[in-house]
């Protein structure tokens, strides 16, 4: 089932009674989530995506907008009746339950026609038991679980009355990067088996590109971007976006534009063409160089980490933002580690350029 | 290592255990012999005999037997529908917003006021003076009822002033405890619920029920010892004579065997003490047992 956000906005009272202005947590969200899709809702934190998560869930009033699930607006409805399927951060298991009472429990509260009998029941248990792989843990109580298994539990918790919506908030949080990595994995393999429209958060831009079908990157409540995870981050639409997405972050310069040309200090890298004169944000992604010795981009050469596959440079300039420029090369170049200066070629399509002051994607044709 | 520790422990625990020895498991002991030495007089250290006359005499004593009852009575009432009551103040406390710290501190005044300033506004309420027969005999008398007097009349009457009045004392300490285990209770858990759906008395039954029942527990079995234990509040009502006014409770029947009018009798008090004793470690250990089956730590 898609999901249709109209103009969604929450704003709370603000705590500082002095202040009158109220805190907006979710600003004027609009978007639609196609049927059976996994989309990661992405920003730092307190930018609103538990928020938003919600505010679709029903656990939150909207203060404008609408939502709807398919045809349906369910704006008003409460989160009982939403049919919604909701992993919190926390997991949420009760403490006093098994693991097999646990995720019987939504099945309980079916009431008249949808009332289940006693096979039924623990058909379905066992299955959504099945599907995250714990029907071994179904007699122990959820302190007697690992991280991992606990968030497994929760996921069939959530699963098993078969919601038309899945909602997973900041789902790998409190696990170990390892199991994080393998948890990942799980989700992806349970939504593309189930076909369930899922919306997760999370703060770690890896999980989120690596996992979704499509991204939404948020900051401080507003959407700055939606796309599929390749697309966002090949073409992000501001300094913000350009930012937080990719390990190792992007490189960022102050340069100009000067007679259709990109300066960043002295050196002029390349045309940028259409672009009229100006000064401007550039933004260059660590796998964007090449090194060169007769290349455009002069740096001071800082030291080389050797990663096996890659080469990692790390070099400073006085133009750059960042504290150091981290650049990713082929460990087939061999970099001469007693010169000072290092030289690069940058490559167009991975060099953004940002407008100075609303830090918007200025579009250019490079050479 | 672990020996060290050992023996550091013991050191520490050394003060308290010599105080608890001394004046909680040597009296205790004391009394126990008492209860079956024969007439003991404490000031010439004599008694007649040795064996159970004393436990045959209290438990034919007519008094002692009010007071049993009457303590029975009080504890089968107060106990469970204190814990009740106090149970549907506080989940109430704890659904209210504006005005909750008012309300709070309004259920919690009776802890602080003293039992016998307390008595003294039940007499008020409930007794019947040459002047007026007290504010809750006006209320039945403007309904059409016939007026009663709670504090000198028939036994129902004073039983239901007393019971009143435990309830009303002993209330305020449940509802803190509730309303504080109530908001322990993480948010989390009734979010999860509501979204799968879950009515509000399945919420309350399968959720908040056993997350505040380790409380809940303590309440009923400190409510039970409380209760057994009673004697002050009486007194508060009733006055000085007890066993006249057939409102004597087990704690009182033993202060009256050692000081009261009829007192003088150390070993007719050790062995109903010893009686009591025995019916409260009975109790406790039956609560422990069904407790074992319906609390979740």
């Amino acid at each position: 089932m898609k999901i249709v956000l109209e103009h969604l906005t929450k704003r709370f009272p603000n705590r500082n009674k002095k202040v009158r202005e109220d805190v907006i947590a979710v600003n004027d969200f609009s978007f639609e989530i196609p049927d059976g899709r996994l989309i990661g809702l992405l920003g730092p934190s307190g930018c609103g995506k538990s928020t938003a998560l919600n505010l679709i869930s029903g656990l939150l009033k909207p203060s404008e907008g609408k939502i709807f699930f398919g045809e349906d607006d369910v704006t008003n409805l409460p989160a009982e009746n939403r049919g919604v399927g909701l992993v919190f951060q926390n997991y949420a298991l009760y403490p006093h339950l098994t693991v097999k009472q646990n995720i019987q429990f939504p099945l309980e509260n079916l009431k008249g026609k949808d009332k289940l009998s006693k096979e039924e029941m623990n058909r379905r248990v066992l299955e959504a038991a099945k599907l995250v792989q714990i029907e071994m843990l179904m007699d122990r109580k959820p302190s007697e679980l690992s991280g991992g298994q606990q968030q497994r539990v929760a996921i069939a918790r959530a699963l098993v009355k078969m919601p038309k919506v899945l909602l997973l908030d900041e789902p790998l949080s409190n696990l170990d990067a390892r199991l994080r990595l393998q948890t990942r994995e799980e989700l992806r393999r349970i939504q593309c088996e189930t076909k369930i429209t899922t919306v997760f958060v999370t703060h770690d831009q890896e999980e989120a590109m690596s996992i979704s079908d499509m991204i939404i990157v948020m900051k401080e409540g507003v959407i700055q971007q939606i796309g599929k995870p390749q697309e966002v981050y090949d073409n992000p639409a501001n300094l913000f976006v350009a930012k937080f997405l990719g390990t190792p972050p992007i490189n960022v310069f102050r340069g100009q534009v000067k007679d259709h040309t990109l300066y960043i200090g002295k050196d002029a890298i390349f045309k940028a063409g259409n672009v009229p004169d100006q000064e401007v944000w550039v933004g260059v992604r660590p796998e964007g160089f090449i090194l060169n010795e007769n290349g455009a981009l002069h740096c001071n050469l800082n030291r080389i980490e050797v990663m096996g596959r890659d080469v990692s440079v790390v070099s400073t300039k006085d133009e750059s933002e960042n504290a150091t420029i981290r650049s990713i090369i082929s460990a087939e170049n061999s970099v001469d580690t007693g010169s000072l200066v290092v030289s690069f070629d940058l490559k167009p399509n991975k060099v953004f350029l940002f407008h100075k002051d609303t830090q918007e994607r200025i579009p250019y044709t490079g050479s | 290592m672990i020996e060290k520790n050992n023996l550091k422990g013991w050191l520490y625990l050394l003060p308290a255990f010599l105080f608890l020895c001394v004046f909680m498991i040597y009296p205790l002991i004391d009394v126990f012999v008492y209860s079956f030495e024969e007439g003991y007089n404490s000031a010439s250290q004599t008694y007649f005999g040795v064996g159970l006359y004393n436990y045959s005499y209290v438990l034919h004593d007519t008094y002692f037997l009010q007071a049993v009852k009457n303590t029975f009575i009080l504890v089968i009432i107060t106990v469970p529908v204190s814990t009740l009551l106090a149970l549907f103040i506080s989940l109430g406390l704890s659904s209210i917003r504006p005005l909750k710290e008012l309300f709070e501190t309004i259920y919690f005044l009776p802890y602080v006021t003293n039992t016998l300033a307390v008595g003294l506004v039940f007499m008020i309420l409930f007794k019947k003076t040459a002047y007026t027969d007290g504010m809750v005999n006006l209320l039945i008398q403007a309904f059409g009822g016939h007026s009663v007097d709670f504090i000198d009349g028939p036994y129902w009457a004073k039983m239901f002033v007393l019971c009143f009045y435990t309830i009303w004392v002993v209330l305020p300490f449940k509802i803190l405890i509730l309303t504080s285990a109530l908001a322990s209770v993480n948010q989390t858990y009734y979010n999860a619920a509501r979204v799968d759906g879950t009515s509000r008395a399945r919420i309350f039954r399968k959720i908040t029920l056993p997350m505040i029942s380790p409380m809940i527990f303590y309440l009923v079995i400190t409510g039970f010892i409380g209760a057994f234990k009673a004697y002050s509040d009486a007194v508060a009502l009733f006055g000085t004579d007890l066993n006249a006014a057939e409102m004597n409770t087990i704690v009182g029947y033993v202060y009256d065997m050692l000081y009261g009018n009829s007192g003088g009798y150390p070993s007719y008090a050790s062995a109903a003490a010893i009686i009591l004793f025995t019916i409260v470690l009975t109790i406790t250990c039956i609560n422990l047992l069904v407790s074992k089956k319906h609390v979740y730590y």
